[in-house]
């Protein structure tokens, strides 16, 4: 492997991972915020690619698109947790896991029902379909650092929400105890609705936005929700900034994978989560 | 314990009446009950994890899975093998598996437990699926079904479909007498004592991880147990049956009977098994039946949000005895 | 090593099914009077295919062809009207025994039509090799089907993965390409469709410089596009499907590869996927037993019956779904209906041509189409077909005893 090579697919793993970042960061946050296990996560990603292929069809245009679906995977947050999830909180991890399997398959059938089972596109906006060169025959997608660029502004502000704004400190309050903050007088039911609301907006938001990058297809919430636990898990539940990092080292691990050990690609993440959690059973930044 | 007559013969009359089943009924139903049978095994063996243990497993259908090949694996190509040492053979090695897993995975607790037990269900699978170890992908065959034989005299043969299915009526049977047998024990009354409060065992001097270990490995030597039979039954293993789809699959037969009473898995694996049937049934709900995932979606949230005891919670309910109830808690 | 095994095996398994099928006939021979009894019935087709999950498209599009075939009939196959057992096997290997049992034991079907998944497929294959049941694959192209695990009645109207791809070999050659790189994912089907290809590229001379392999069912592909830049071969083959085959095109062309090193592949890179990949699959040459403009007189009126059915545009997997439902009637008309005279229908279904969209075709030895592999060009939204890459091309068949 020579430098250039090396550096390109160093780019790939990073890029990619930030695209894992974008999707894990929401699972994070209801995951530690409100301990809810969100098995349906990867399906509010799929639903965000779905929105974003029909109102972009609908529309001509993908920010279009985006501006019209962020509202209603808001909506349809904020509703699904006055509707179901408020009355898990208290209950063990067990019926969150169960009543998210069972909103997969609802989820994945309402698909079928409303918008076929067929393959679709979504176009790369104009501004951004264009490619860097960076060697004789390879290039780089401009919509793919576009991306990037989103991811780390999207962290960079969820930082800011939680640790700077008083909406945040009231999150970081009600994650430690719900009981004192809501006898100071906070709504905390109402914090929660946000927080959870938030969680499937951003996963939505990372689905529509990276529908140019994956097509939209029957299922494609399954391929990504697995691999969001085993970032969120080694980052630490909750953190956001473990969730960057973890995603970072799972981005560089299959990329280097798939290139070094082929033989073995398929499993790499799941040793590598298996040695964290031995190692570090609280995952990287998560408090014990 | 002040069970009525009924309840108390109860199991024995069930028991009496499956074993009769295949003089009524000899093919298709009874190899469905056969495999639901395989799968109440199953369930129970999970339950002893989630129910009695307090450790919720993703994960358990790579034990389960993992017994499948062994049999596959060990099977030579043109002989029969004996079930008298396949059967301990493929036990002991998820048993095996299940204890080198526990040692790690126990470490953890709550929602990284989940995760890190799907992870290491996850690896077996890409193992499986990804090498030509056990035919990858596409599966592997085993040709013939294991041979029980006493010196010269064949005890079952298990080409025959009731004889197979009496043997897993049996080992059904005696899986529920040992987890019984073993819950009742000191070791069992234990094992929930740490499940409500693990500090106040381990400050008892309980060697509360040691415990942990032994419920995690039994339960992953009885999944292989059910596995092993699934594997005989049909005589094909793919990597799909250690998919997360599969675990999740079990868990929500423990959830549905009602998690933390044996008997509960068994009904769980039946109501599981008889909703699937009945929703993808073609010829009662025509058309809709394309699309029955979508209530077997709705059921499973309605299950997780309103019958958190499952159907074994119902039955408690229904028997109108406070006393009882807080008796069998 | 393990090819030699696989081929041991089936030695003893067909003979298994062999002697089931031999029986079943000698009973039909020996009873016929019970056959006039059989005659007056429906017949009874059991569908086992996928009608949730990543290809519910797929088992729709096959229901659909075979029922206009059945329809394009009368109705009836070889007098006898039909009636339909619908599984939906949910691409779930796990469940593939199971499923099929629901058909031959519980609905006692005469005839088993599927599936789409080779690992459903495989368990499929278990069952009905005990059980004898006449089966008819319209998709699934597991190699071992029609190789190490065939058997008397098992027939395929589709392809064997090796098919999609062998021809290439030939079209790389005459395009002057020496070497390649194969890009696919880990798992059964994209490995015998790399082998199918690396075998007749190296009879031509050309080198498999590399196999690329990507975890089933990922679609991130950027570390082994970079690997394919860094390696510069002549040309790429790949095999992807679905979702990941209207990813990949779109990766392939958005890192500049498009262009530079020229994209081939097995049919399946490229179809139903082009209304979602833009531009991106344009000029992409794959090759497969079906393709866009034909323009024969019996793809014509197929593809207009189609859409007047259905209001959907038909694919490859209408076709060989409709194929199936063309052989079966073939083998049923020979008997008259009496599918207990298993051996007079398998006769007539291994003799029969079948008059397809595709052009006409006949089966292998090992019951698997003798067909045409189409070189297909991507212009707008079509695959355009450029010629036939190979004249009746037939899958080996390694380690088939029939």
């Amino acid at each position: 492997m020579d430098f250039a090579f090396f550096l390109i697919q160093l780019l790939n793993g990073l890029q990619y991972g930030l695209l894992l970042f974008l999707v894990a960061s929401g699972l994070t946050l209801v995951f530690g915020i409100m301990g809810i296990i969100n098995l349906a996560h990867g399906s509010f990603y799929m639903v965000g690619a779905y929105l974003a292929w029909s109102l972009s069809s609908m529309t001509g245009s993908l920010t279009v698109a985006i501006l019209l679906a962020i509202p209603l995977t808001v909506i349809l947050g904020m509703g699904l947790e006055r509707l179901l999830f408020r009355h898990l909180y208290q209950r063990d991890h067990l019926y969150q896991v169960l009543l998210t399997y069972g909103l997969i398959l609802v989820f994945e059938e309402l698909r079928s029902l409303i918008w076929g089972d067929d393959v679709h596109g979504v176009a790369v906006p104009a501004l951004l379909n264009a490619s860097i060169p960076l060697t004789e025959n390879l290039s780089y997608p401009v919509y793919r650092l576009a991306i990037s660029g989103v991811c780390l502004l999207l962290a960079a502000g969820l930082y800011f929400l939680i640790q700077k704004t008083r909406l945040g400190m009231m999150i970081r309050a009600g994650a430690s105890n719900r009981d004192m903050v809501q006898s100071l007088g906070i709504d905390i039911k109402l914090i929660y609705t946000l927080v959870f609301a938030l969680g499937i907006a951003l996963a939505a938001f990372a689905g529509m936005i990276n529908a140019p990058l994956s097509s939209v297809f029957p299922n494609m919430g399954g391929q990504v929700l697995i691999i969001c636990f085993v970032v969120v898990v080694i980052g630490g539940i909750g953190s956001v900034k473990g969730a960057m990092a973890a995603s970072l080292i799972i981005g560089l691990a299959e990329t280097f994978g798939q290139v070094l050990v082929p033989e073995v690609a398929g499993m790499i993440v799941y040793v590598l989560m298996a040695i964290v959690l031995v190692w570090r059973p609280e995952g990287l930044f998560g408090r014990s | 314990m002040k069970d009525s007559r009924l309840t108390q013969y109860l199991p024995y009359l069930v028991v009496g009446l499956l074993a009769l089943f295949p003089l009524v009924e000899s093919t298709f139903y009874m190899q469905l009950l056969t495999k639901v049978l395989i799968l109440a095994i199953f369930a129970m063996s999970l339950d002893l994890l989630v129910g009695y243990t307090g450790l919720v497993s993703f994960g358990h259908a790579a034990y389960f899975g993992l017994a499948g090949y062994a049999l596959a694996l060990m099977a030579p190509k043109y002989e029969t093998v004996s079930l008298w040492w396949s059967l301990p053979a493929s036990i002991g090695v998820c048993a095996l598996f299940a204890l080198i897993t526990g040692t790690l995975v126990l470490r953890t607790r709550g929602i990284y437990f989940i995760m890190v037990t799907l992870a290491f269900a996850q690896m077996l699978f890409f193992i499986f699926h990804d090498t030509k170890l056990g035919g990858g992908s596409d599966g592997i065959y085993i040709y013939a079904k294991p041979l029980m034989k006493l010196g010269e005299i064949e005890v079952a043969n298990l080409e025959k479909l009731e004889h197979f299915y009496w043997l897993v009526l049996i080992l059904t049977g005696a899986t529920y007498l040992l987890l019984h047998r073993i819950l009742g024990s000191t070791f069992g009354r234990a094992l929930l004592g740490i499940k409500v409060n693990e500090h106040r065992m381990r400050a008892l001097g309980f060697p509360v991880f040691k415990y942990q270990l032994a419920s995690f490995t039994l339960s992953g030597a009885l999944a292989g147990l059910a596995g092993y039979m699934a594997a005989v039954q049909y005589g094909f293993v793919n990597p799909e049956i250690l998919s997360w789809h599969q675990s999740g699959a079990v868990l929500m037969m423990v959830i549905l009977g009602g998690m933390g009473t044996l008997y509960g898995s068994v009904i769980g694996a039946f109501a599981f098994v008889l909703l699937q049937e009945v929703l993808s049934n073609q010829a009662w709900f025509g058309i809709a039946a394309k699309h029955w995932q979508l209530a077997m979606g709705i059921f499973i949230m309605l299950v997780a949000l309103y019958m958190p005891q499952g159907l074994a919670g119902l039955a408690q309910k229904f028997r109108r005895k406070p006393a009882e109830e807080a008796a069998d808690e | 090593m393990n090819k030699n095994e696989k081929a041991g095996y089936d030695r003893r398994e067909f003979l298994l099914g062999s002697t089931a099928i031999a029986g079943a006939t000698a009973a039909g021979a020996l009873l016929p009077s019970g056959t006039a009894l059989a005659q007056q019935g429906k017949l009874k087709v059991g569908l086992m295919l996928p009608y949730t999950g990543t290809f519910a498209q797929l088992g729709v599009a096959i229901t659909n062809g075979f029922k206009l075939a059945i329809e394009e009939h009368g109705g009836k196959f070889g007098g006898r009207e039909i009636e339909y057992v619908t599984v939906d096997d949910e691409s779930n290997p796990a469940k593939a025994p199971e499923n099929v049992n629901k058909l031959v034991q519980r609905d006692k079907v005469d005839v088993v039509i599927g599936t789409v998944h080779s690992g459903v497929v495989m368990g499929m294959a278990k069952v009905l090799k005990e059980s004898g049941t006449l089966w008819i694959n319209p998709n699934g192209g597991a190699g071992a089907m029609t190789g190490a695990a065939c058997a008397p009645n098992f027939f395929r109207t589709s392809f064997s993965n090796w098919q999609t791809t062998h021809a290439l070999g030939k079209v790389l050659k005459a395009r002057g390409h020496k070497n390649a790189v194969f890009i696919t994912w880990k798992y059964a089907a994209g490995e015998e469709m790399m082998e199918g290809f690396k075998e007749g590229f190296e009879k031509e001379g050309g080198k498999l410089t590399k196999e690329l392999y990507v975890p089933f069912p990922q679609v991130e592909f950027q570390a082994l596009l970079t690997e394919i830049a860094s390696i510069k071969p002549d040309a790429v083959v790949a095999f992807f499907a679905g979702g990941g085959a209207a990813k990949f095109l779109k990766d392939y062309q958005a890192a500049g590869l498009k262009g530079k090193i020229p994209l081939y592949g097995s049919g399946f890179l490229t179809d139903g996927v082009l209304e979602a990949v833009g531009d991106a699959g344009e000029g992409v040459e794959t090759t497969l037993h079906y393709a866009d403009g034909l323009d024969t007189k019996k793809d014509k009126a197929f593809r207009l019956a189609y859409a007047k059915t259905f209001k959907l545009q038909p694919d490859v997997y209408a076709v060989q779904g409709y194929d199936a439902g063309q052989l079966l009637a073939a083998g049923l008309a020979a008997v008259k209906g009496n599918v207990s005279d298993k051996v007079g229908v398998i006769k007539a279904m291994e003799a029969a041509k079948i008059d397809s969209p595709r052009g006409t075709w006949t089966l292998s030895k090992a019951h698997n189409p003798v067909q045409d592999m189409y070189l297909r060009k991507v212009v707008g939204k079509e695959n355009k077909v450029q010629g036939v890459a190979w004249k009746a091309l037939a899958d080996p068949a390694r380690g088939c005893k029939a």
